[in-house]
């Protein structure tokens, strides 16, 4: 009797093992399945034309992705210069300023909600506040959208990465006769800065391939991104969407495979070189 | 004195920037509101119930978007959860380096963009439902000939599009990161009551069900809620594989939308009452993933606040 029970629980354990290690293959052969189509189904479209010239409409000879790469970096840089220097003042007060802990804990709070905003709300929100206004579409309206999808992210990163720099810092710091601006700008966050700098290039990476409130903000064109402050502005996500779904064209499909191709490679290359680059040594006690 | 002003001012500086993010989501809030009036001024709470959406009539309901959304989310979950707890307590007690490897590259997955995995859906897995997956569930199986609940699993008509291939594509897109959160949460349990179950001759799976998992139960739960809210708001890679069908869905093979694919798909040539009602369920989506994320954070903050951080 007491046998046959060790038996079972044996048993269910090693099903246990085999199914959670299905899970984990499950996963990563998934994941597998869909970065290798894309590389095989983008390198196809690669050519040094592709990278060279605009975008332009079917059937047009010598089309490429140039302009809407162009136009994603300053969509995204201009996020990133909107997005990180309030983001990382809010990190600050929240890590540094504690005298009323009930309201850094609603803010606190209200950040974690923010990180979870759908992205097509935010869209949505910008369309109101400054397309409809100016009357046009922009870039810089893509670029605010942007911007406030990364806010939450690096206001939580800035305060964690502030957290964990040691208190006898601030303490010597004071004690030698610097304001607190000092203290905090030149000691905490510069000792910080390698956290800070990782937190903002992650989040860079996440909205880079944001596509859902481009579709209300920044739209697309055939164009170079001259008009990034005051008219349509083409970029990548939206002419990947562009391409392969109001396309019946296997050209354009092809094109838009290669364009899926080189965002992916840019994004997982920006994550792997932050990480690389900037890598904490968390082992110090 | 001078020196205090700066640091006084400096202060009051970063709480104007940290106040921002309050003043945002109210922004939300109010906007949503305020641009959805009309809607509510005409269709009062019938809109959150009604079926019809019919821009011509001028007749709009929510109801169809909701359940297209409820549905696809409810079957991503239920693909992804177990997947991604089974993944994790894997990844937990698996050897260092395969642990590192693994959680790098599920890192790095949950950050390929969302578009991508909506491309991959339709140039791929639709053609792949439809000519494999379906016919193989409807016609081999025969599952809408189970008793009671077949008529809402599947139908002799398919495409390759609708909830069911919308649910899975969402499932491979949160599993990445639902399975980060669930790693570091499972992580937080002590070795020591780890080492302790297996001393009592817990065997691996006892020690997860009985010890880990209840421990990290608010984290779990956090976790999922958060995996939640990204399968509720995502646009992109459903949009593309849903079928954008305006009906109520009748099973998973039916075509259908969710709020946030209709959002993006009918915006641009909507107008008047129309537009009005986009924003009114862009304030339905809004508070939905409020609350999901309300809870999620409820529910994170209490299991850390169980060890006493």
């Amino acid at each position: 009797m007491k046998k046959k029970k060790l038996f079972k629980r044996k048993l269910a354990n090693h099903i246990f093992r085999i199914f959670s290690l299905l899970a984990v293959l499950l996963a990563s052969a998934a994941m597998l399945v869909i970065v290798s189509h894309v590389i095989r189904a983008g390198c196809k479209a690669l050519s040094p034309g592709f990278f060279l010239n605009p975008s332009k409409p079917y059937g047009v000879p010598d089309s490429g992705i140039a302009n809407a790469l162009l136009g994603s970096m300053m969509i995204t840089l201009g996020a990133a210069l909107l997005a990180t220097p309030p983001a990382i003042c809010a990190g600050i007060y929240l890590a540094e300023f504690r005298d009323h802990p009930k309201v850094t804990a609603v803010l606190r709070f209200s950040a974690n909600v923010m990180m979870g905003m759908p992205s097509v709300l935010v869209g949505l929100f910008v369309y109101i506040l400054m397309v409809v206004p100016a009357g046009h579409f922009s870039g810089l309206a893509a670029s605010v959208a942007l911007a406030i999808i990364m806010f939450p992210v690096v206001m939580r990163t800035t305060e964690d990465m502030l957290g964990m720099v040691p208190y006898a810092l601030r303490e010597a710091s004071l004690a030698i006769g610097m304001t607190r601006t000092r203290t905090t700008l030149k000691i905490i966050c510069r000792s910080a800065r390698k956290g800070l700098i990782t937190g903002i290039l992650l989040a860079l990476a996440r909205v880079s391939g944001e596509t859902a409130p481009l579709l209300f903000t920044a739209l697309f064109a055939d164009s170079w991104p001259g008009d990034y402050l005051s008219g349509p502005t083409p970029n990548m996500p939206v002419l990947i969407t562009e391409y392969s779904t109001n396309s019946p064209f296997a050209a354009m499909h092809q094109a838009g495979w290669g364009a899926a191709l080189v965002i992916t490679v840019l994004v997982l290359a920006l994550n792997i070189g932050t990480r690389i680059l900037f890598r904490e040594k968390r082992h110090a006690p | 004195m001078k020196k205090s002003a700066i640091d006084h001012s400096f202060k009051w500086f970063c709480f104007f920037c940290a106040g921002l993010i309050g003043l945002l989501m109210l922004g939300f809030f109010i906007q949503l509101l305020l641009n959805s009036r009309q809607v509510w001024e005409v269709f009062g709470w019938r809109f959150l119930i009604s079926r019809e959406w019919n821009p011509v009539a001028e007749k709009f309901g929510a109801l169809p978007s909701i359940a297209g959304t409820l549905s696809s989310t409810a079957i991503a979950l239920s693909i992804a959860v177990p997947l991604a707890l089974a993944a994790a307590i894997f990844l937990v007690n698996a050897a260092p380096l395969i642990r590192e490897v693994l959680g790098h590259a599920i890192d790095l997955l949950a950050a390929i963009p969302s578009v991508i995995y909506g491309m991959w859906g339709l140039f791929v897995l639709v053609p792949l439902m439809q000519d494999k997956i379906q016919p193989f569930l409807a016609d081999t199986l025969k599952i809408q000939r189970v008793p009671f609940i077949g008529k809402f699993l599947a139908e002799d008509y398919y495409n390759g599009f609708g909830i069911l291939t919308g649910g899975l594509i969402l499932a491979i897109m949160i599993l990445p990161y639902i399975c980060a959160i669930l790693r570091d949460v499972l992580q937080m349990t002590p070795p020591m009551l780890r080492e302790a179950a297996y001393g009592v001759g817990c065997t691996r799976l006892e020690a997860g069900k009985d010890i880990v998992i209840p421990y990290g139960i608010r984290g779990i739960l956090g976790g999922v809620f958060i995996g939640l809210g990204r399968a509720l708001g995502e646009t992109m890679a459903v949009l593309f594989v849903i079928g954008n069908m305006m009906e109520m869905p009748q099973n998973a093979f039916s075509g259908s939308t969710t709020i946030a694919a209709t959002i993006a798909n009918s915006f641009p040539e909507a107008d008047g009452l129309q537009r009005s009602a986009l924003f009114a369920l862009g304030l339905i989506l809004l508070v939905m993933s409020l609350l999901i994320q309300i809870l999620a954070q409820w529910y994170l903050r209490s299991a850390t606040a169980n060890r006493g951080e």
